[in-house]
């Protein structure tokens, strides 16, 4: 409640956002239900990928690499899971290649000083190259990751069905963007991680180990980027292909930036791209308009532009991301 | 701090070794790479004294004090704390041994409120959520107890700077602390609020907590500390145990090593011309809000005016927006007859003005560069420098290597880079670029702040001789006694205003110091508003 | 100034404490910087000094040495892949010609990335920048095909620059008005420049409808650009201009000092009356005009003449590699794109003769910049006389 007195313009936004929801829903519940479904759906990859950045720009490192995080991820899961005919070593495959790549970026440019941006884009780089070497086509997995129905949630009208009746990853999106906002503000880690973020010398002063406090979020955000990635090619899909997270780190990025560095806003964020682009591809497939697919293809991109002209001057980037951290300077 | 009380109870300044020795260094050095920042150092610090460490900048103080508090790791030596020589690792260890350090640089995160910082480090939890109540509770304690007012919820970025001093002070106390650092802790306060500081540090100290502070400021030695220290390049090279008999001369060629000339010898001033004439200026600061708030003052050629006024209260901004490199929202700057409001860096620069810009490294040179790039870095595509639009680094070469001469920079030659001279040399760099260019108004933004004391009375001459030969020269300074040596006429600012002006000659420094403070029935009596 | 390393787009930051003057007295020069120990002697010292060509070998050999392990783990002879690999790219006709074809593009947008990092600017878009360039000159070439050949290559190729340089302004453009990132900006006008693309020659305004497959229309048979003596591209002779040409723009002209002054301190440039817009939006717009030229070679140059899907590879970014393994020197671009323009000639062959799969090129081009872009490397050789490493990420909060 006293969040409400806080955020009037959003909790008001919120409000309005969930009526016209269920006024929509109440119209026709099944248009609703699938728009919504695909809305989150697609919104998943973007909330994990977000929450990588929230941990790491929160911290103060960049994350460009975010995409090839998330590639690798998708790869390892799935190629783990086709070699030994078993999903759930899979999905550790995949947030584990997660940590490894989290660890790269985190040693690299936290240790090794090497500059954020360019540590992002050699992640990216070499992910498209590793994973296109060791791809092998033909093969399969077992099934991908079930959905299923989270008992009473998913009885909730709309909210249920577009939430609590998926796949494991898109549980555990939801779960992470709150338990992650919660940490961020409510916790001691948190209070740390934002300081680092925003003025490491201050919590160096402090007693805080600065180093070890980016290593470990850099390394553990890893494990989403991981995860996002095995959601593309084990519970979204059951395949993987080159290429195949096609810009979504980047879009994870920008809905980072838009969405304030504030991990529910992120969500929210995500949740709009993800309704964008469910929205265009309901009006193209009941022919209300006729525009060539392609174009549909390119909103979110577009968009992402959009939306960072729009945040630019409205949101305030932690005060030391980009910033290597010098003891003693 | 009921522990230490058992200390207090002795007499004032009780005789040596009656009391504990809280911190003991001997023979600590440590170098950077062929510089000895600090070399050989030996002091003791005793219980409850204040025991200043006094020297110009780049004497090694911070250096030292930085070793101290973990920020450093020493090259050989010994820091001993209550008896305790194990290697201090870092902040956290220097804290859980009772060292606290008050900052130049302020360590507060400015968007967070004044409890989270305080609990940053030492953060008490409930069930693992952050307990900002008791936080905030802590800061009211702590505020109550040491007379030091400040709101627990208010962001300290929204703070005046005294008040994120006294956070940062808090911040110190909140940790236990028997030995309070404070590095130069009134560089950013009026001498009123000094006043009030030196007196929250005896305070402190007569109850049991021993005090280090670093300043150059001879006038804050005799007034706070129970003894001192005299560093002069990166070493001690000089104590004093009882301070009441010595006086600020004495300290001050203690510290530079030979007498020094305070005041500089110059001629009357025969003002000429208004030069530059600024009225109703309104500049905003970098967050949007007025910093510059209607200011007003006339410069004329053949004389130095010196804006003396406390950090922060709009100096930067007016310099800034004269200069060219800010935008004014109100107001206007004429260069002579010429309105230069509107004009740009580059173009007010043509039109005849000169700018020691006040954070050298940032503004006023590339590091990178050569000395003689950086000698045209306003010129580079004039004649002769630039034939159309091809460089001619023959003359830019020609040019440097006179102005080398000239100014007396010290390097190996003129290609070496900016960045690795020493911060006098630099200045040096600075002041010739944009003296050579005999611009008709100088404008001089804390020219000797980090500057070894030759290069000090180098750049002082070469200011007053610009004025002989016809310049009018506007002189910020945060430094009282630079304004009052080397100004014909002194204006003082505060919240971005005018608030008096006075001449130079026979001007009070404890008025001045009102008037910083935005005391205005201060200067009732010689506000001359001739101008 | 010789400077051939990339610049800091900040300067180094002020050594916390002013190190001790030495006794103003005596004339004695002062270096004192933090860490200024004296320079090496003998090999190292020579290293030391030419560390910006020394690095990039010594990356190139990790790179090659690792890749050989790869190349034995999947049960290849890593020595007879390199040796079949480089034969082909430079000791056949056809492996040359392939090599030179390559090399043309990878100059130009490795050019398109060294610029705006001497601004401190990142450009990744060097792929739909070139892309644009391509179909502009696809679109020129087909909507001119009655005029004189000469005529159309000229058009072709204007029009290919200016588009390439309209889509890099763009991201400028962003970043000056909106402050937003040019790394993100770039990567979402390359997707966006894909798409548009598709759809222009797949059933839109520029496709070849009488081609079973997705296309743009031919060029003119007058007006391709058949090899000179037939062996040497029509463009690598511009693009080897070009870079000279860039070179000595950034060296002695007054441009090139606004440029490099921006990229090392935008605050000095501000103060000297540099403006860091006018900067950032000449040197994307060089570079989209280089990219975009490579693209007009692409085209009109290379079989089947044609725009189609896919024309640009990973062109762009190969560029990226090639501008890092420079250290950003333009004249440097030359060599590292040789080296990559052969690695990518040779790909198909190592299938053809081995049956190693040709992106073994993306994974050793892809260790390559790691090595390249580790300053570990270049710390652990020359320790403190390493020079400093780019910084570009300090402007991401801005």
């Amino acid at each position: 409640m006293q969040w409400v007195q806080h955020n009037k313009i959003w909790a008001g936004a919120a409000a309005l956002i969930l009526i016209g929801a269920y006024a929509f829903y109440f119209v026709n519940s099944n248009i609703a239900v699938s728009m919504f479904s695909y809305a989150w759906f697609l919104a998943v990859p973007l909330v994990l990928g977000a929450m990588v950045g929230v941990m790491g720009e929160r911290s103060g490192v960049v994350n460009i690499g975010i995409e090839g995080q998330m590639l690798v991820g998708a790869f390892a899961g799935f190629f783990a899971a086709a070699a030994t005919q078993s999903v759930v070593i899979g999905v550790i495959a995949g947030a584990l290649s997660g940590i490894a790549m989290g660890a790269f970026l985190a040693f690299s440019t936290v240790v090794g000083q090497l500059d954020q941006i360019i540590a992002g884009v050699v992640i990216n780089i070499v992910a498209t190259g590793i994973t296109s070497f060791y791809f092998e086509s033909g093969k399969t997995i077992p099934r991908g990751l079930p959905n299923f129905d989270v008992p009473l949630l998913s009885d909730i009208p709309l909210i249920g069905p577009v939430f609590f009746s998926d796949g494991p990853i898109a549980l555990f999106a939801l779960i992470i963007a709150f338990t992650l906002h919660f940490m961020l503000f409510k916790t001691r880690w948190g209070l740390r991680t934002r300081a680092v973020g925003e003025y490491p010398s201050a919590a160096d002063t402090a007693g805080i180990n600065v180093v070890a406090l980016r290593l470990f979020n850099v390394t553990v955000a890893g494990t989403l980027a991981g995860l996002a990635g095995t959601y593309l090619s084990m519970e979204a899909t059951s395949t993987f292909e080159r290429n195949m997270s096609s810009g979504r780190g980047f879009l994870a990025l920008a809905i980072l930036i838009f969405g304030a560095w504030r991990p529910l806003r992120a969500l929210a964020a995500a949740l709009f791209f993800g309704f964008m682009q469910s929205l265009a591809s309901q009006l193209q497939a009941s022919d209300v308009v006729n525009i060539p697919q392609q174009f549909i293809n390119l909103l979110p991109y577009v968009l992402t532009l959009v939306v960072l002209a729009a945040a630019a001057g409205r949101v305030r980037a932690p005060g030391a991301v980009g910033q290597p951290f010098v003891k003693g300077d | 701090m009921s522990e230490h009380t058992a200390y207090t109870e002795g007499p004032k300044v009780p005789a040596r070794g009656e009391r504990e020795t809280l911190l003991e260094i001997d023979g600590l050095s440590k170098s950077f790479g062929t510089v000895h920042a600090n070399k050989d150092i030996s002091l003791r610090v005793d219980r409850g004294e204040i025991v200043a460490l006094l020297g110009e900048n780049g004497a090694g103080k911070s250096t030292l004090v930085k070793q101290i508090f973990g920020l450093m790791t020493p090259d050989s030596g010994t820091i001993r704390i209550k008896g305790d020589t194990a290697r201090i690792k870092d902040p956290k260890d220097a804290i859980r041994r009772g060292i606290g350090m008050v900052h130049q640089h302020f360590q507060l995160v400015p968007v967070m409120t004044v409890a989270e910082n305080l609990m940053l480090g030492h953060e008490s939890t409930k069930g693992g959520v952050l307990d900002l109540e008791g936080a905030r509770q802590m800061v009211r304690e702590l505020s109550a107890r040491h007379k030091l007012s400040v709101d627990p919820d208010a962001e300290v970025e929204d703070l005046p700077v005294g008040t994120q001093q006294r956070v940062e002070i808090l911040k110190a106390l909140s940790r236990q602390v028997d030995l309070l650092i404070l590095d130069e802790p009134t560089a950013v306060l009026t001498p009123q609020e000094t006043d009030e500081l030196l007196g929250v540090m005896r305070e402190l100290a007569s109850g049991g907590t021993s005090i280090v502070f670093i300043t150059h400021k001879l006038r804050e030695v005799l007034a706070a500390a129970d003894r001192c220290y005299v560093l002069r390049q990166g070493e001690v090279v000089g104590g004093v145990d009882d301070l009441t008999h010595t006086t600020t001369s004495d300290l001050a060629s203690m510290m530079v090593g030979r007498d020094v000339v305070l005041r500089i010898d110059k001629a009357e001033a025969t003002p000429g011309d208004t030069v530059l004439s600024i009225k109703g200026l309104k500049v905003k600061d970098d967050r949007g809000l007025p910093a510059v708030d209607g200011f007003d003052l006339d410069v004329r050629a053949g004389e130095i005016v010196g804006l003396a006024g406390v950090e922060g209260n709009g100096q930067r901004e007016l310099v800034e927006s004269i200069a060219g490199m800010r935008p004014s929202v109100a107001g206007s700057v004429h260069l002579g007859s010429k309105d230069i409001t509107k004009s740009n860096a580059r173009d007010t620069n043509n039109a005849g003005v000169g700018h020691v810009p006040e954070d050298r490294e940032k503004h006023g040179l590339v590091g990178g560069y050569s000395i003689a790039d950086n000698l045209v870095l306003n010129r580079y595509d004039e004649e002769p420098f630039a034939k159309g639009f091809i460089r001619d680094f023959g003359a830019v070469r020609n040019h440097a290597v006179t102005l080398r001469e000239e100014f007396d920079i010290r390097s190996p030659n003129v290609e070496a880079p900016a960045g690795s001279l020493s911060g006098g040399n630099k200045q040096k760099v600075v002041v010739a670029r944009e003296m050579s260019a005999k611009p008709q108004l100088l404008m001089a933004a804390q020219p000797t702040r980090g500057v070894d004391v030759g290069s000090i009375e180098f750049i002082h001459r070469r200011i007053v001789d610009a004025r002989d030969a016809g310049a009018a020269v506007l002189l910020v300074s945060a430094e009282l006694d630079e304004i009052l040596s080397l100004s014909d006429r002194i204006a003082v600012i505060h919240d971005g205003r005018v608030v008096a002006e006075l001449p130079g000659k026979g001007a009070d420094r404890t008025e001045i110091g009102r008037l910083m403070a935005g005391d205005s029935d201060a200067g009732s009596d010689s506000h001359s508003p001739s101008h | 100034m010789a400077d051939p390393d990339l610049p800091p787009a900040k300067d180094a930051p002020a050594p916390a404490t002013e190190p001790a003057p030495t006794d103003t007295g005596a004339a004695v020069p002062v270096v004192a910087e933090r860490g200024a120990t004296p320079p090496p002697t003998g090999v190292l010292g020579i290293l030391v000094r030419h560390q910006a060509i020394v690095v990039p070998i010594l990356a190139v050999v990790l790179a090659f040495a690792i890749g050989a392990i790869l190349i034995r783990a999947q049960g290849f002879n890593p020595t007879y892949a390199y040796e079949v690999l480089f034969t082909h790219s430079f000791a056949t006709e056809s492996g040359l010609l392939a090599t030179m074809q390559k090399t043309t593009p990878l100059i130009l947008v490795g050019l398109a990335v060294a610029i705006p990092l001497k601004v401190g600017l990142f450009n990744i878009g060097g792929q739909g920048q070139l892309m644009a360039g391509g179909i502009g000159a696809a679109w020129a070439s087909y909507a001119l095909r009655d005029l004189p050949a000469a005529l159309i290559v000229v058009v072709a190729v204007v029009v290919a620059v200016l588009l390439g340089a309209m889509w890099a302004s763009i991201a400028a453009l962003l970043k000056t008005t909106r402050g937003v990132h040019e790394v993100i900006s770039t990567i979402m006008l390359n997707s966006i420049a894909v798409g548009l693309i598709d759809w222009l020659v797949n059933g839109g305004p520029l496709s070849d409808k009488g081609q079973p497959f997705p296309t743009s229309h031919a060029v003119p048979e007058g007006a391709r650009l058949l090899p000179f003596l037939k062996l040497i591209p029509w463009g690598l002779p511009v693009a080897l201009l070009l870079s000279v040409v860039v070179a000595w723009m950034l060296k002695r002209t007054t441009l090139g000092f606004e440029l490099q002054t921006v990229g090392r301190n935008k605050f000095a440039a501000g103060y000297a009356g540099i403006g860091t817009t006018k900067a950032t939006l000449v040197a994307m717009a060089l570079s989209g005009g280089l990219a975009g030229l490579a693209g007009a070679f692409e085209l009109l140059q290379i079989e089947p003449y044609r725009y189609q899907n896919g024309i640009a590879g990973s062109l762009g970014f190969d560029g990226i590699t090639i501008a890092l393994l420079a250290r950003g020197n333009p004249l440097g671009t030359i060599p590292a794109a040789v080296l990559v323009g052969a690695m990518r000639a040779g790909a198909p062959t190592l299938q053809f003769q081995l049956g190693i799969r040709p992106e073994v090129v993306d994974v050793l081009l892809a260790i390559t910049l790691l090595m390249v872009s580790l300053p570990v490397i270049a710390k652990l050789i020359f320790r403190r006389h390493a020079t400093k490493q780019t910084q570009l990420a300090g402007s991401w909060g801005a």
